[in-house]
């Protein structure tokens, strides 16, 4: 059960995959969607009960738009597992920036099994990414505006990141050109989905601005607490499903694990899970006197973030630090993010998302007995913070000139189930006025 | 402040490039990458702070 620890690969110049590692990473990514659920369960959990039914509406068409979007046009940036790309040369090396790949999916059934199966992990993953920041924007987000920022994720952002990481990019690059351990390696998706998601969500939160009532001009910030403790714990457990899924396939497709690893890329999974949860528990039991359902929730899914970058490259135990890790630190950045900066995120994605996925990546350069592999992780992190961050913003921003993010003042008032839907999830409750409004 | 901060990202990112293609040996790429980090923290610190200023402002 030892981790991939030898010099690995890149994807394009790696062995052909045999028939039973085919077939067992088709099940795997056909229990990836589990990951989607739990996240669009914790999202509308996460959210308030009079925007339970377009919060995850919202989460279905947004996974929709994403699929379709990226099979119109993402796909094609994203280019196949072969590495074929637009290269520019600079100092003398070849610096692969755009994927090639067919438009519209064509000749699909002639494609290899190592690019039929990189797409599938790519649709699932994409419909993930998009879902990221639709949770932070919960409770004024409009559906369209959701569906939107899912679409340019999945047409522009997604593939040009996903082509430098998966598809053989400049990132995948770092070690054949510059002698950086195997290049920038993010196994399970923590960069490509997740760092993404956390970065858009805070694009989103800076764009679309608080909830109304959230941070009043003076004193504290208001809690706005989620409406459902069950369906975040519960997307929990489903989330752990899709997330051993995407780490194990992660590591059969780009790493060309042996099936000898995959079952300690599957514990460090568990336990990097298992270890941010006990540690936000002793966090948040410290802290407030009693454990937070929420805060102990954003742990876990931040442990499993974490292994994201780092489940396949090391032991199991070290999977366990590196959880206990990311689960003392969500709570104090939730904490931090809104009580010190201000940045209203009902879901808790930056923290979760964006560091839990800063950490896995880290840590995967950190435990790297390859040289070079640390530069290599810290120069994938650099391109997150100084080009997709700004890129996703500058897009962002263009985007709500043509379609305006946040709901009309009425329609945060009565909720977004009653203003965009005509009817909420739960019809039999009666729905409050909100004294945030007096 | 908001722009001004995420102006300076990419030149953080810049230079981390510039620090992988410029030094071959392993120390002074690594401390440059590092600085290049470095320099994108201090960018979204900057951000971050332009967004502060607009508390209560949509309140």
């Amino acid at each position: 059960m030892s981790p991939v620890l030898a010099p690995i690969a890149p994807a394009s110049a790696g062995p052909v995959i045999t028939e039973a590692a085919f077939a067992l990473c088709l099940v795997l990514l056909l229990l990836a969607p589990l990951a989607i659920a739990g996240v669009a369960l914790i999202n509308t959990g996460l959210g308030r009960s009079r925007s339970a039914a377009q919060a995850l509406l919202g989460n279905l068409a947004i996974v929709a738009v994403a699929a379709i979007v990226f099979a119109l046009v993402g796909a094609t940036f994203t280019g196949l597992a072969d590495g074929a790309g637009h290269t520019f040369h600079l100092a003398g090396k070849p610096w692969n920036w755009l994927g090639t790949g067919p438009w519209l999916l064509g000749g699909l059934g002639t494609w290899g099994a190592q690019s039929q199966l990189a797409l599938l992990f790519e649709f699932l993953a994409v419909a993930l990414a998009a879902l990221v920041p639709w949770g932070s924007g919960a409770d004024r987000l409009r559906l369209t505006a959701g569906c939107a920022i899912g679409a340019v994720l999945a047409a522009i952002v997604f593939p040009l990141l996903a082509h430098w990481v998966w598809a053989g990019g400049w990132l995948a690059q770092l070690g054949v050109n510059f002698s950086l351990g195997s290049g920038f390696l993010d196994p399970g998706g923590a960069a490509s989905i997740h760092v993404l998601g956390g970065l858009s969500a805070l694009a989103v939160v800076w764009i679309a601005g608080s909830r109304k009532g959230k941070f009043p001009k003076e004193g504290f910030s208001t809690a706005l607490p989620g409406h459902n403790a069950v369906y975040i714990l519960f997307g929990c457990l489903l989330a752990l499903v899709g997330w051993l899924a995407f780490n194990v396939a992660g590591a059969l497709l780009w790493l060309h694990a042996p099936l000898s690893a995959l079952a300690g890329t599957a514990l460090g999974t568990l336990l990097a899970a298992s270890g941010a949860l006990a540690a936000t528990f002793t966090v948040t039991r410290i802290r407030f006197g009693k454990p937070d359902a929420s805060l102990c929730a954003n742990g876990w899914l931040a442990g499993l973030v974490a292994s994201n970058g780092c489940a396949a490259l090391v032991t199991p135990v070290q999977a366990l630090f590196i959880g206990v890790i990311a689960g003392i630190a969500t709570p104090l950045l939730v904490e931090v993010l809104e009580l010190a900066v201000s940045v209203d995120d009902p879901s808790g994605a930056i923290s979760v998302h964006a560091t839990g996925g800063l950490l896995g990546l880290v840590a995967a350069g950190i435990f790297s007995p390859q040289t070079g592999q640390l530069v290599a992780q810290l120069v994938g992190i650099a391109t997150l913070f100084g080009v997709i961050l700004p890129f996703v913003y500058l897009l962002f921003w263009v985007l709500n000139r043509f379609v305006p993010f946040r709901v009309d003042p009425d329609g945060e008032r009565i909720g977004m189930d009653l203003h965009e839907l005509g009817g909420g999830a739960y019809p039999e409750f009666v729905i409050h006025r909100d004294e945030s409004y007096r | 402040m908001k722009y001004a901060g995420l102006l300076v990202l990419p030149a953080g990112f810049f230079l981390s490039i510039a620090a992988i293609v410029l030094y071959a040996a392993p120390g002074p790429r690594a401390a440059f990458v590092l600085c290049g980090l470095a320099v994108e923290g201090l960018g979204l610190v900057v951000a971050v702070r332009g967004h502060m200023e607009a508390r209560g402002e949509d309140n």
